[in-house]
């Protein structure tokens, strides 16, 4: 893996309070996403389910690094960024359970979580769809004279669509404060990156719109963090729309009941030596001085707090069914 | 109200005009609708006006026009997004579709989307099958969307104000034969909502429904209609999605006779949608079947009098009635 380019710096400097917060984020969101497959198995969840465990770095690492107005907006795998801003993490499994107690009131998902008082904007299920949403958001805050910007995540198969090269031309264009960040986990689907892009170098894919790509350690919190918080100084500073690539791996399929036919165990094994949670424990034992006990008092308390999440999705109700027709038309 | 003689381009240039004069959060934006000043013209001299802040030149990217104005809007702005013609709406239909369309639903309501598209579109100018497009009813089949078509100057001017100030995603489809039509528009300001359909002519032996282009033909067929002692009433639905059948279904418990007019393809057509409403609310009245006037099933031609030989036209209108009657 390369080494990331900018914030060494600020990626030493975060002090240990914001590391542990930083462990309960990803311990959650692995918990969660646990605990997500377990009820797809028992059919309390229906429709695709897309995990995000492997690259919980990504979205806590780069959330941690946004400022109280900026936004995001992601695709289909968004749970962690629901989870990363704060949303209640009962209110998100009874979304997934399709409850009325649910983010989106049952009528999203797992595909489309959003928390918009959060400014988290949602999870958008069709590739690419996105990117213009949050071209526009970003259009809105420049508009309005703020110096709020946008997170815009995408997955590497992303880059092959229309949407992210008229996107990315219009954010350049108009000089917009978005941050486009490709989570390039290796594969769109089964179809790994070589195999579906002519320049699988995302660089060149940014270059092509005058954007510097930076290739960051996706699996190291504090490197996505610090790269992040970099690129969204230079969004800030004017520099105008920046391009980070976040280099990790999901540890499973892509969606529940993937065949994993186009990678190897071993593939899967030597990333999984590169844990993101793995790589953030060490250094809270080894640089930071904590203890094992304080580590799994951590985890003792994601426990709870997923199963009480998991009590209230359950015990929610359906949403009514004579509630068909809501929120169909705003006026 | 004092009232003056305007066409529609007229009007729809003075109703977006007036809104972003009225509301700082109205901007505009499209392929060459800011130096170039639109290639209808709609929006000459909004550049110089308003700056190139508030009249946003494009690149031609109709995936991120609609998308990027949808975002926009999400976030609170109210945009007005320009496909230079309908048939490039096609690019973007699934940022349409999928997102302006679907984000207030899916997300249990937290999101508001008050984008408009503008879609100038329709036959009949020479431009070959791919530039020719009348595909209204594609869009109008989705809920969630708002979904209009004015026939005349008075209706473009207050549904493109109630859409610019409704809080939903609206279709504003302008049919581009339409633009040159003239008619009385008030001087004041008014609202014409955007889920009313409306009579624009009364009579009492046949109801034509109908709307944008298939008005103004229609209007012209009922003036022939009338020289003959055959009194038609000409209703204009204006409102594709949600449709508005209250008028059409009234008229038709009259008159027992009724033409579908409309200028896309009849096949699963507006025309369809009415006459299925029709029978459903008004069976006891029907008095002889119900015809469908509508473009012919190809993809429209080049040379002119091929192209128009597949269109609708007053003859056709004329033709239809007599057959009811």
């Amino acid at each position: 893996m390369s080494e990331r380019e900018v914030g060494v710096g600020r990626a030493a400097d975060i002090p240990k309070e914001l590391l542990l917060d930083w462990y309960r984020q990803m311990v959650l969101i692995r918990k969660f996403e646990q605990s997500c497959s377990e009820q797809y198995q028992l059919g309390k969840i229906g429709g695709f389910l897309h995990l995000y465990i492997g690259q919980e770095a990504v979205a806590v690492g780069s959330i941690a690094a946004k400022q109280e107005g900026d936004h995001l907006i992601t695709a289909y795998r968004d749970h962690a960024h629901a989870l990363a801003v704060g949303s209640d993490v009962g209110a998100c499994m009874a979304e997934l359970l399709g409850k009325v107690t649910g983010l989106s009131k049952g009528r999203g998902g797992s595909m489309h979580l959003a928390d918009v008082p959060r400014r988290y904007w949602g999870g958008y299920a069709v590739v690419g769809g996105h990117l213009p949403l949050g071209a526009g958001i970003a259009l809105s805050e420049q508009y309005k004279g703020t110096d709020n910007a946008v997170l815009c995540y995408m997955g590497d198969g992303s880059t092959n669509i229309g949407y992210f090269h008229e996107s990315l031309n219009m954010s350049g264009v108009w000089n917009l404060p978005i941050v486009w960040i490709v989570e390039n986990n290796q594969y769109g689907m089964g179809t790994s990156v070589d195999r579906a892009s002519a320049a699988p170098d995302m660089a060149t894919k940014a270059k092509g719109y005058a954007m510097e790509s930076r290739q960051v350690d996706g699996m190291s919190v504090c490197d996505v963090y610090a790269a992040t918080l970099d690129a969204l100084d230079r969004v800030r500073a004017g520099e105008g729309p920046q391009f980070l690539e976040l280099i990790t791996y999901r540890f499973e399929g892509h969606s529940m009941g993937d065949p994993l036919r186009y990678r190897g165990k071993d593939e899967v094994v030597r990333w999984r030596e590169d844990d993101p949670i793995g790589i953030l424990e060490r250094r809270l034992v080894e640089k930071e001085g904590c203890t094992r006990e304080e580590l799994d008092a951590i985890d003792d308390n994601v426990e709870e707090v997923m199963a009480a999440a998991v009590k209230f999705a359950d015990e929610s109700p359906f949403p009514d069914l004579d509630s068909l027709y809501d929120n169909i038309y705003a006026s | 109200m004092a009232k003056k003689r305007i066409t529609m381009r007229q009007a729809i240039s003075d109703a977006l005009r007036e809104e972003m004069l009225r509301d700082e959060n109205v901007f505009i934006m499209g392929e060459e609708i800011g130096v170039w000043g639109g290639t209808y013209a709609v929006t000459r001299g909004f550049y110089d006006e308003f700056g190139e802040k508030r009249v946003r030149d494009t690149p031609i990217s109709e995936m991120a026009i609609a998308g990027a104005a949808t975002g926009a809007a999400m976030n609170g702005l109210r945009p007005v997004a320009e496909f230079m013609t309908i048939n490039f709406a096609f690019v973007a239909f699934d940022a349409i579709v999928n997102h302006a369309a679907k984000v207030h639903y899916m997300f249990g309501g937290q999101i508001k989307c008050p984008v408009v598209f503008r879609a100038p579109g329709g036959g009949g100018r020479q431009l070959g099958a791919t530039h020719s497009h009348t595909p209204d009813i594609i869009f109008a089949h989705f809920p969630g969307l708002r979904v209009v078509a004015p026939g005349t100057p008075y209706d473009a001017k207050g549904m493109l104000k109630a859409a610019i100030r409704s809080d939903d995603p609206v279709m504003f489809i302008e049919h581009h034969t339409l633009y040159q039509v003239r008619g009385e528009v008030p001087e004041g300001e008014y609202i014409v909502p955007l889920d009313k359909a409306d009579v624009k002519r009364e009579g009492s032996d046949v109801t034509i429904v109908t709307y944008g282009e298939g008005l103004r033909i229609s209007m012209e067929a009922a003036e022939e209609l009338a020289k003959e002692g055959i009194s038609a009433e000409v209703v204009d639905l204006r409102c594709l999605q949600p449709l508005d059948m209250e008028p059409a279904i009234k008229s038709f418990k009259k008159t027992f006779r009724a033409v579908v007019v409309e200028e896309g393809h009849g096949t699963y057509g507006i025309g369809a949608e009415v006459v299925a409403q029709l029978q459903e609310h008004a069976f006891d009245y029907i008095d002889s079947p119900i015809k469908r006037v509508a473009q012919k099933q190809v993809p429209l031609p080049y040379s002119r009098a091929l192209e128009q030989s597949a269109l609708i036209n007053k003859e056709r209108v004329i033709a239809a009635v007599k057959e009811v009657l």
